[in-house]
């Protein structure tokens, strides 16, 4: 039988008045690498904050593995939009990397040796290793990209959450990102991504959802993403826009 | 030098370093007007704890203050989060509402103590050994140099045991958050030290300029370095300059002491501000003069390469060209051509220009540097070619 690795139930969440994710039922099947799509606005971001225990919803629940996402941080990861964080900030690569381990280590303790050979290695995946010591300021968007992408990994978590890593990277760092997630998902970890490019989905994804406050459909892209989905989660004007599937 | 001289010093040091260190986290978390706010609305906070306990320095008046300050924070931020108004707003809202209670209150019923309001917008410094603990009738010094210690030592405790929880939070709340280091606790643990410096320093540097104190450290150091300990570090070396030379401009100027501390640690940051290695003003003017050198002369350069050898075309390197060409006016086409004879890039013939084989290294250097794929060496083509002076 098929584990889920997020099980989704009812959940309802809104900012002020105006409801952003509407009755939610969603399950995340462990080890697939699963594409978020939907318009701006749609709540994609808001969902994976919710799962993360950024954002309270007003209703419903989540679960991690079964269990309440309190109870089982250490096997998630987070790589937030590039944008939400100061890339001005007084720190260099490795420390921002090192902060992956922060999680494991608890309040207090402080990151040794063990932790700083971890990063690096990190590092080294994402073909960063030369910019350890580099200030962070002096890096490029798609060089974020990958220290953030280093980060999740020192995570060493079971699922990856990751909010638009391919915003505005060039297509060498999209490749490496891609073949990073590939390589996590034949390892059976569970990756999920919010994804704006359309015509790369059937190539980068094995599993879909698609959401519009609500949740319109998901299951595996080769059933599920097809024009009549994409019509009702972008609406009937993207039938101009047509081409991108092949069914 | 006499004793209270330099219990004064000790005091004011202990002041300005228990201000900057917090300060460093308000500049990075953009949070730099909340001590603004807070400094002031711990006023009727200070004036309650007055009344009750009579003693300006004593714990309990401020934890009382603090806690004041604590909710100047909490009700700013249950206002913004309403959405009605924006957050700087709020904070415009609280502030002056609180203060304006503790200005009543001083007015009304504390006229003839030592809080008045002067007192309270400027501090005074001088008076602080006058005020002294003696326990079983032993002169144990001024009471200010036990508060603002024990308030030093909390901050200082407070940030190296916390320093990986706030760097976490300060940079990306969203990862702290999912990790389990409730940002929201950290937030209120900062504020809570922020209100209780000000409280303690709010005796010595008045409610004003404890502000000047908590930000300016931090915004100089800022300038200074990108690493986060040696800015904490820093910030407070900044505090104690301020604190020692500020003491002496007073004491040479019979004028205030907070005063002159705040004057010097706002000269530090104008210093800093104009020649900080590699950010400051001065530099910054200095490097796009540069640039803009080296690309003139290299764009002369690679243009009369280009048409070297032409002897139809001849009009290409007639300097009136470069005019058109380029949309240099002539005195800026003759500053370039001069500049690149200085550096024996070129040779002149009549009006005609032609390259020298230095120019014509150069040139082939500055074409292969613009359209290098990678990071270019720009530091060992200059050591080869252009000494750029003014």
């Amino acid at each position: 039988m098929q584990t889920n690795a997020v099980e989704i139930n009812d959940l309802t969440v809104s900012y002020r008045y105006k409801p952003v994710l509407w009755d939610i039922d969603l399950d995340i099947p462990e080890g697939v690498l699963m594409a978020i799509v939907g318009p701006n606005g749609a709540g994609k971001s808001t969902l994976i904050k919710t799962i993360l225990g950024i954002v309270k919803p007003v209703a419903g629940s989540i679960k991690i593995y079964g269990k309440p996402y309190h109870q089982n941080r250490s096997k998630v990861a987070y790589v937030p939009q590039r944008g939400t964080v100061d890339w001005d900030f007084p720190t260099t690569v490795l420390d921002v990397v090192l902060m992956g381990t922060y999680g494991k280590l608890g309040w207090i303790k402080r990151p040794g040796k063990k932790q700083k050979e971890k990063s690096l290695a990190a590092l080294k995946e994402v073909k960063m290793h030369d910019f350890a010591n580099r200030q962070i300021s002096q890096l490029s968007g798609g060089q974020q990209q990958r220290v953030f992408l280093a980060r999740a990994l020192v995570q060493d978590a079971q699922i990856y959450f990751m909010d638009e890593p391919l915003q505005g990277v060039d297509a060498v760092t999209e490749k490496a990102v891609i073949n990073i997630l590939k390589e996590l998902k034949n390892e059976n970890k569970t990756v999920v991504v919010v994804h704006h490019d359309l015509s790369t989905v059937p190539d980068y994804f094995d599993w879909v959802t698609f959401l519009n406050v609500r949740r319109i459909a998901s299951g595996k892209v080769m059933t599920v993403f097809n024009d009549a989905n994409l019509e009702k989660t972008y609406g009937s004007s993207f039938r101009t826009l047509k081409g991108y599937t092949t069914a | 030098m006499s004793v209270a001289q330099l219990e004064i010093q000790i005091i004011a040091v202990i002041v300005a370093i228990a201000c900057a260190l917090p300060g460093v986290f308000l500049v990075l978390r953009k949070r730099a007007m909340i001590s603004d706010a807070i400094s002031h609305a711990i006023l009727p906070g200070i004036v309650i704890g007055f009344f009750l306990t009579g003693d300006l320095s004593s714990p309990f008046l401020v934890l009382l203050a603090a806690a004041t300050g604590v909710l100047t924070v909490s009700l700013v931020e249950v206002i913004d989060r309403t959405g009605l108004v924006k957050e700087d707003t709020s904070i415009g809202l609280v502030f002056p509402a609180l203060f304006s209670i503790g200005v009543i209150l001083i007015s009304r019923y504390a006229g003839d103590v030592h809080l008045d309001t002067g007192a309270v917008l400027l501090g005074e410094l001088a008076f602080a050994p006058f005020d002294r603990l003696i326990i079983n009738g032993i002169d144990m010094g001024p009471k200010a140099l036990y508060v603002m210690g024990g308030i030093l030592l909390i901050n200082f405790l407070f940030i190296s045991v916390f320093f990986k929880e706030l760097k976490i939070s300060t940079f990306d709340v969203g990862l702290a958050t999912t990790l389990g280091f409730t940002p929201m606790v950290l937030h209120y643990l900062l504020m809570s030290i922020v209100s209780i410096t000000a409280v303690g320093a709010f005796d010595a540097v008045g409610s004003i300029l404890v502000v000047a104190l908590m930000i300016v450290p931090a915004a100089t150091a800022y300038l200074l370095t990108d690493d986060l300990r040696t800015l904490l570090i820093l910030s407070g070396l900044a505090g104690l300059i301020s604190a020692l030379a500020g003491y002496w401009i007073a004491h040479w100027l019979d004028a205030s002491i907070a005063g002159s501390m705040a004057t010097v640690v706002g000269l530090l940051f104008l210093l800093t501000y104009l020649f900080a290695p590699g950010r400051g003003i001065y530099f910054i003017i200095r490097r796009r003069k540069r640039q803009k050198y080296e690309f003139a002369q290299m764009t002369l350069t690679v243009h009369i390469m280009n048409h070297s050898g032409e002897y139809d075309n001849i009009e290409e390197r007639r300097m009136d060209h470069f005019q058109h060409h380029f949309n240099w006016d002539l005195e800026q086409a003759r500053t370039i051509v001069k500049q690149a004879l200085r550096n024996k890039f070129i040779q002149l013939d009549g009006d005609l220009i032609s390259l020298t084989n230095r120019g014509l290294r150069f040139a082939r250097a500055s074409q292969s540097l613009i359209m290098a794929e990678k990071d270019p060496n720009i530091n060992e083509f200059r050591k080869q070619f252009v000494t750029f002076n003014e």
